[in-house]
């Protein structure tokens, strides 16, 4: 059953230093203020998974937080080059970035098959492409052919990913812990359901989840955390409840491009900050189990 | 030296529409009304919802949020746009655009941009430079492009032409043209007969059926042929039958420019 927590506690009570996170949401429900929260709470050497790594692992590779990077595609969406991340891969700032990269078919497929509880998954893909030859994080090819053992037909391997821990945003949860989204819903079912652990922030607690169509439901007994944070996924959005703050994205190649400067953005929006005090039950003293 | 090796804009600048515009509106007339489109964001989006807002008011948009059949009335800046979901037959999860609608060969162009485009149809959104643990630009990388190239019946890029974009082989494969000629995209499995046209804002080129090389077979007013091979950094191949395109009719600049209102940067 999920715990209803303050998001301070979520991130102390779900990761550490060194866990795969995955932190999904399309362009859609970005959690970054869980995010930020991880910025705050120092987290090191982690390995950071997502399709589009967005602002918000942007934020957290030039605060220092990340060792390796999983995804598909690195830029900031209408605008241009994610330059964090760009420092990181052209010039090791703040550190060394390894990257697995993938396209956005292998990484949805990956945790589809995370969430399935089989080993890899398969599609047409890849072939013929640069990505075909690269390695994964442990120097290993990420991808592979395989042959259908049935009609004998070439097609590509993409292995499970299984992240220690999921984060994602959703519009709302009941005080059981249950968990509602809609809208575009990306890959958030399948990073939740293929994690170890997991948190989910949400823009309102309610008594009673009313129906909605095209809904996502995550019963209570596949979350462990759940935090109240209103706003939670701005610059992204929450479909009925904010609006994609396009200026901001745009304000961010500013901010981002240069290293001293990013600095004082980290400073002053990130750090300076409290977590979210919407503190709603009982506190959680450290991981379950 | 010609305009376009000064770095000038050619001449459809000075007549009343930018080259981004003639691009824009060239790529739209490619689409055919109740087509099913893949699209991408920037150049394709622009074009995509212009040949929607004119005369292919039935063309069915597909963007990789999941987002089947979406009516935007301005230009979404991403491709999760909360526009887009609200305006959508169907949102459907990841997963499942890219396995149930795109792999079985269910949508009929997929429309794309490059950073670099070889002489077949290569493209590359991964690096510049010869080393990919050490490049000299990282670019954003592939999201949805490989199996767009790969699956869709067909494939129409939208790229701005420069000795940069356009060279003779790709730093880096991210989704595959014609690989190295004829017969490749069988030998590897690629099910949809790949890129059909290239619009750049110089003109169109066309794989050549035989040799798969893109070769111009479309130019727009004011531009000359010079200056379509002072941007291609290959020896550019143009057709027989090479045709001036028509610029852009008022209709169609209103309707763009409507549509790019709220973000003059698309």
């Amino acid at each position: 059953m999920a715990e209803i927590v303050s998001l301070a506690e979520a991130i102390a009570g779900a990761i550490d230093d060194g866990d795969a996170v995955a932190m999904e949401g399309f362009t859609h429900l970005i959690p970054f203020a869980a995010g930020h929260e991880v910025i705050r709470q120092r987290r090191r050497d982690l390995t950071l998974i997502r399709m589009t790594p967005d602002l918000i692992y942007d934020q957290l590779i030039g605060a220092g937080c990340a060792s390796r990077l999983i995804f598909s595609w690195g830029g900031n969406p209408g605008v241009g080059s994610l330059h964090r991340f760009r420092d990181a891969v052209e010039n090791g700032w703040p550190g060394p970035l390894q990257l697995e990269e993938h396209s956005h078919a292998g990484m949805a497929n990956r945790y589809a098959a995370g969430a399935s509880g089989v080993p890899f998954a398969i599609l047409r893909g890849y072939s013929g492409t640069g990505l075909e030859g690269l390695p994964g994080l442990d120097g290993q090819p990420a991808v592979r052919p395989i042959t259908c053992p049935f009609t004998g037909e070439r097609l590509t391997a993409v292995a499970a990913l299984n992240p220690d821990v999921a984060v994602i945003h959703a519009q709302r949860a009941d005080r059981a812990g249950n968990v509602q989204l809609w809208g575009i819903t990306g890959v958030q079912k399948e990073a939740v359901l293929g994690a170890q652990r997991s948190v989910v922030t949400v823009e309102e607690i309610v008594d009673q989840l009313a129906p909605q169509p095209g809904a996502v439901v995550l019963p209570s007994w596949v979350v462990d955390y759940v935090a109240e944070v209103p706003g939670g996924s701005h610059p992204s959005y929450a479909l009925g409840f904010s609006a994609r703050d396009n200026d901001y994205y745009q304000a961010w190649d500013e901010i981002s491009r240069d290293r001293e400067r990013f600095g004082r953005w980290l400073a002053d929006q990130v750090l300076a900050r409290a977590g979210s005090l919407a503190r709603t039950g009982n506190v959680a003293t450290g991981r379950r189990g | 030296m010609t305009a376009a090796e000064r770095g000038e804009p050619p001449e459809a600048a000075r007549a009343g529409f930018t080259a981004d515009e003639m691009m824009t509106a060239c790529a739209a007339r490619a689409l055919t009304d109740g087509m099913t489109c893949f699209v991408g964001i920037g150049l394709p989006s622009a074009a995509a919802n212009l040949a929607r807002a004119t005369h292919a008011p039935n063309l069915v948009l597909i963007y990789e949020s999941g987002t089947i059949g979406a009516k935007p009335g301005r230009l979404p800046l991403s491709i999760g746009d909360g526009v887009l979901a609200e305006t959508a037959d169907a949102v459907v999860s990841v997963p499942e655009i890219f396995n149930y609608w795109l792999q079985p060969g269910r949508i009929g162009v997929g429309f794309l941009g490059a950073a670099q485009i070889d002489r077949f149809g290569n493209i590359n959104t991964t690096i510049i430079g010869t080393s990919y643990a050490g490049p000299k630009v990282r670019l954003p990388g592939a999201g949805g492009a490989p199996e767009i190239a790969a699956s869709c019946r067909d494939v129409i890029v939208v790229v701005r032409q420069s000795r940069r974009s356009f060279v003779d082989r790709v730093d880096f494969v991210t989704s595959v043209g014609f690989g190295d000629g004829p017969g490749y995209r069988d030998r590897r499995g690629l099910t949809g007969a790949g890129p059909r046209k290239v619009i750049t804002d110089l003109g169109v080129l066309e794989p050549d059926p035989a040799s798969c090389e893109l070769t111009l077979t479309g130019i727009y007013p004011g531009v000359a042929v010079p200056d379509v091979r002072a941007r291609t950094g290959w020896d550019l191949v143009v057709s027989d039958s090479l045709e001036e395109l028509a610029p852009p009719t008022a209709a169609e600049l209103t309707a763009l420019r409507q549509l790019q209102a709220d973000n003059p940067s698309l």
